[in-house]
């Protein structure tokens, strides 16, 4: 539909057009379940889908940011620009927030190639946020050549950004753990790339090797194997064949069907979560707010009947529930 | 939207920087960390930002407050480029708070300025909290 681009939006023409202001704004607008964004990220769906989606995820304080902005320079010498969003922790207590991948972003004032956004997980799991998709598209869509996106510092499970990246990188660091950890199922499965950074230390060779011995235990069913880089980012080692590698993963999902399976997995996953999320509203609405249903709450904890009885009931809209 | 969407409160965004040179940070930490509490989403830019550096992020993290912190002496140099510069970039609605080692007289003339407060040695946490969270509810 991009033939209709004078049909935009106007925030959404602002942010095609390059207005980073605008771009900013939807994205806060995004994040907070603004109505106002929601013709924007509609409207700019097409012009998403070109720029790779380059996922950093690993455990905290392995070196996501300091790789992140190594990757960024990589891309800016390449003539790259680079839109990025670091995404760190909620408190569960308070919802405050201190986002502190920024900082390790060199100083890049007057280079308009770079678009880096600081976002907080706001109750998410899995290491990214709810908005995290959504505002990976837009800076797709505000042309940037390649969006990079650095998790939370994950646990083993942590693998949402799986269903937001063409490529993930799996980053750890000496010592993690021994070869059975390697072996357990979650993080590990879900690397396109295994990234032992802070290769300067000792146990650097262990790690790779431990990482080699699981990929050849049995590949991927795509037919392939992820490479296994060192890097540092102390004295900048790794960070061009660590390019190099999403470059070939990229190559490699273009020339099988491997593209198209994955876009099609994720966006099933995100349109059932979108409507998941539109029906449970709906559904919390009904429960709380209409007078016939509230009472079925209320037959519920006097135990007159049973959670699962009420939830048929409600979702056939509580036409039996007095 | 579904009909059933309740509007909810959104966090705070603040951003924290250190513009000049001095390496002492632990004030914006502990100020950092007293805003997180209070539910606010702290963006922490760190050391020796540039007056430009501080802008952009502002700019690109779309804060509604901006608080800078220093030690150096350099404020009177430092706090009204960084006004003038968030309002050529379109951040004048931006409100800029200030803490650190600030002489009474120019901490008047800083406000006059445009610097929204100045929070000398001694100030309380509750007292940084409950001012900028007004500063940045009567931005929005």
């Amino acid at each position: 539909m991009t033939g209709f681009s004078s049909r935009l939006p106007a925030a959404a023409r602002a942010i095609v057009d390059g207005d980073r202001r605008a771009l900013a704004r939807t994205i806060t607008a995004v994040e907070n379940g603004d109505p106002s964004a929601d013709r924007v990220v509609r409207s700019l769906y097409a012009r998403s889908g070109r720029a790779p989606v380059v996922g950093l995820t690993g455990p905290l304080g392995v070196g996501k940011s300091s790789l992140v902005n190594a990757l960024v320079g990589r891309l800016r010498s390449l003539g790259q620009t680079v839109g990025v969003i670091g995404v760190d922790p909620s408190s569960p207590f308070t919802g405050g927030s201190v986002l502190g991948d920024r900082i390790r972003l060199e100083r890049r004032a007057d280079d308009t190639g770079v678009f880096f956004r600081s976002m907080a997980s706001r109750g998410a799991a899995g290491g990214v946020a709810a908005a995290t998709r959504e505002v990976s598209r837009l800076l797709d869509a505000a042309g940037f050549d390649v969006i990079l996106v650095e998790t939370v510092g994950s646990g083993q499970v942590d693998v949402a950004i799986r269903d937001i990246a063409s490529t993930s990188i799996v980053v750890v660091v000496p010592h993690l753990g021994d070869e059975v950890q390697t072996l357990k199922a979650g993080l590990f499965e879900i690397a396109d790339i295994f990234c032992v950074n802070k290769v300067d230390l000792p146990g650097a060779e262990l790690a790779k090797r431990d990482l080699a011995e699981l990929v050849t235990l049995g590949g991927r069913p795509s037919g392939w194997t992820p490479p296994i880089v060192g890097t540092s980012t102390v004295e900048p080692t790794g960070i061009d064949e660590l390019w190099n590698d999403v470059i070939a993963h990229e190559k490699f999902l273009d020339s099988s069907e491997e593209r198209t399976r994955g876009e099609r997995k994720r966006l099933s996953t995100e349109i059932v979560g979108l409507a998941r999320d539109h029906v449970g509203r709906e559904l919390t609405h009904r429960l709380e707010r209409d007078p016939s249903l509230r009472h079925l709450l209320d037959e519920v904890v006097a135990r007159r009947i049973d959670p699962r009885t009420a939830a048929d009931r409600l979702v056939r809209g509580g036409r039996r529930a007095r | 939207m579904a009909k059933g969407r309740v509007a909810k409160k959104t966090p705070i965004r603040v951003l924290i920087a250190k513009p000049g040179l001095d390496g002492h940070d632990r004030g914006a930490k502990v100020v950092a960390r007293a805003l997180r509490d209070a539910g606010m989403e702290v963006i922490y830019a760190g050391l020796r930002q540039t007056p430009e550096e501080i802008v952009r992020a502002a700019l690109e993290e779309d804060v509604d407050l901006v608080g800078l912190s220093i030690l150096s002496g350099a404020h009177m140099a430092l706090f009204p480029r960084v006004l003038s510069l968030l309002k050529e970039e379109g951040g004048q609605g931006i409100p800029v708070f200030a803490g650190g080692i600030i002489p009474d007289e120019d901490a008047r003339r800083l406000k006059k300025a445009g610097i929204r407060a100045i929070f000398g040695p001694g100030t309380s946490l509750e007292e940084i909290v409950t001012t900028a969270r007004s500063l940045a509810r009567r931005s929005a």
